[in-house]
């Protein structure tokens, strides 16, 4: 094969059409079966009466959009879908983001020990396996004989029973903080040094630098940032492990309340109505950043 | 207000914002890193003596090892499978021309974000149950390299992308054959790449509660992540010393592994299937 041919020039290896097909091929069936047939067939399922038990497990029956109806119809789903919107709003889009953005923003200007000492503790949170952070706080808010508990000294302050949403959302602040506070710190040293200077040397406050000269440099990353975060809380399993999305509900966002309604309780069909309506908001949400980020490439 | 008096206030403000900080982030962990070593450990974090007693502990209980080699099977399994189907993929991708590729990979980088354990539990479940593949850790592993697969393949590409063709170019010119110039050429140059997308992997897969949690029922498959919820005695009073030193034992690799990782490439680590 001659090498100067433009077909070699595209293909330097002397791979071949074909052979490269078949390097690709067993990534997309993977991809294929264990990632895009569920999602599609998520739409079929979640027209039908199918249920692991009882009648519906013998011969699931077309509903239509009855597991829709039965779902707005439904009390605990209501419910379940505005504690999802406090969970996702209180604990990401409002703490994680202006959390992290805050530390970002002071530790840029403090001294090494602190700064570092509080890098590692926060990333650390970030890191640690889901399970064990669930029961550190477990362990943290016990009603007995936890650390809070002592160091407040109130005693029998049940905070998972009295506070659920309250726990959950503070926990998920402590515990996805860090990929803000990351990418704020990338975003806030892309902010030039010396309009910062000017601003200062004019009398502007700190407040008035970060109004007027930081936040519009750093707008589209506070996007990226919200919408990236806001997926993933959205999607986010580790409540249950705190609460069980009790007490009697009052802490069970959607992730919970499909898992109770589906897994254990074996609605299958009526599970899989409420798995396309997450599949739909993800792809809002996923939409949204992907247009966020053509929009910054091409306004480069 | 005297300017003094002001910045010295907001001086002090800043201090104890940092404190209120560190102790916010530092108190829940304080309970990882102290009781393994206390004697008599409850839910207080506390060190009242140092001793190494606690391990005794798991090392007596017959799940511990069980569970954490199902963790590394689920991971290294998982991992392996992601990292071959990903160079090979993104190998192809990046040195063959295929009209819409870059269209093909945005749209499953999209997929998989959408497409995440929780949003995806019913079907998944169902589906691995008509497979037969329930409670089995083969399914556990396919269904969480599904989900890998897209970002690992994109991230992949990109540094199979920085390689110069040159190298390859001038292995052929030499007579190589393509099956060596995979071997001997390619192999070595991305391997690199091929490390960091595997710890990724490892590491994802390792902290991952829901996916066995819902796919696996028998609890001698159940992983790590699984297994510390079920550390209780007849009482629901939780084994103490044996899910202290356990959670330590589980974390550790992790910590390492991101030390690892973030010293060599810094970070954008996190991300993928979540939940």
């Amino acid at each position: 094969m001659p090498s100067t041919s433009p077909a070699a020039e595209r293909d330097v290896a002397g791979l071949g059409r074909a052979r490269a097909l078949g390097f690709v091929a067993p990534a997309l069936v993977v991809i294929g079966v264990f990632l895009v047939f569920p999602a599609v067939w998520t739409l079929y399922l979640g027209l039908l009466d199918y249920s692991l038990t009882g009648a519906g497990a013998q011969a699931p029956t077309f509903v239509g959009l009855g597991n829709y109806t039965e779902a707005l119809g439904d009390p605990a789903f209501t419910r379940s879908l505005g504690l999802t919107l406090v969970y996702v709003g209180g604990s990401a889009v409002l703490g994680q983001n202006v959390l992290g953005f805050a530390l970002a923003w002071r530790l840029r200007g403090a001294g090494k020990v602190v700064r570092s000492g509080l890098t590692v503790l926060v990333l650390l949170a970030w890191i640690l396996p889901g399970s064990v952070v669930a029961f550190l706080w477990q362990a943290l808010l016990d009603r007995r004989g936890g650390t809070l508990n002592a160091l407040l000294g109130t005693t029998d302050q049940a905070w998972v029973l009295d506070h659920p949403m309250w726990v959950i959302v503070v926990f998920n602040i402590w515990r996805g903080t860090a990929f803000s506070m990351l990418l704020y710190t990338a975003a806030l040293s892309s902010v030039p040094r010396s309009h910062l200077e000017v601003a200062r040397m004019s009398g502007a406050s700190g407040w008035q630098q970060l109004r007027d000269v930081v936040l519009p440099t750093v707008r589209r990353h506070v996007l990226t940032n919200t919408l990236l975060i806001t997926l993933w809380t959205f999607n986010d399993f580790s409540p249950y492990l705190l609460t069980g999305g009790g007490p009697n509900g009052a802490s069970e966002i959607l992730p919970v309340y499909v898992y109770r309604e589906a897994i254990i309780g074996g609605h299958l069909g009526y599970g899989s109505a409420i798995s396309l309506l997450l599949l739909l908001a993800n792809l809002v949400i996923a939409v949204f950043y992907l247009r966020v980020l053509r929009g910054r490439t091409e306004a480069t | 207000m005297n300017p003094v008096v002001r910045t010295l206030l907001s001086r002090v403000g800043g201090y104890v914002g940092a404190c209120l900080l560190v102790v916010f982030f530092a108190l829940p962990l304080l309970w990882l890193v102290l009781t393994p070593f206390t004697p008599n450990p409850t839910y207080r974090a506390s060190l009242s003596g140092v001793t190494l007693d606690n391990f005794r502990a798991l090392v007596d209980n017959p799940q511990v090892w069980p569970s954490i080699r199902n963790s590394l099977v689920l991971a290294g399994g998982s991992a392996l499978l992601v990292v071959a189907l990903a160079a090979l993929a993104a190998y192809a991708l990046s040195r063959v021309r295929v009209p819409g590729r870059d269209q093909l990979l945005y749209a499953l980088l999209l997929l998989s974000s959408i497409v995440t354990g929780t949003a995806a539990m019913v079907p998944l479940f169902l589906m691995l149950f008509q497979l037969g593949l329930i409670d089995r850790q083969v399914g556990v592993v396919l269904v969480l390299t599904g989900g890998l697969l897209p970002a690992a393949v994109f991230m992949l590409k990109d540094f199979v992308d920085s390689v110069p063709r040159s190298y390859e170019e001038s292995a052929r010119v030499f007579g190589a054959k393509p099956n060596q110039v995979l071997r001997h050429v390619v192999l070595p140059v991305i391997r690199p790449g091929m490390a960091t997308v595997g710890v990724w992997a490892l590491v994802q897969v390792w902290g991952n509660f829901l996916v066995p949690y819902v796919l696996l029922a028998n609890p001698s498959k159940q992983p790590a992540a699984v297994v510390m919820y079920t550390f209780y005695d007849a009482g629901g009073q939780p084994d103490f010393a044996l899910i202290s030193t356990f959670a330590l034992v589980y974390s550790v690799p992790v910590v390492l592994l991101y030390l690892v990782v973030n010293r060599r490439y810094g970070f954008a680590f996190q991300g993928g299937i979540k939940g």
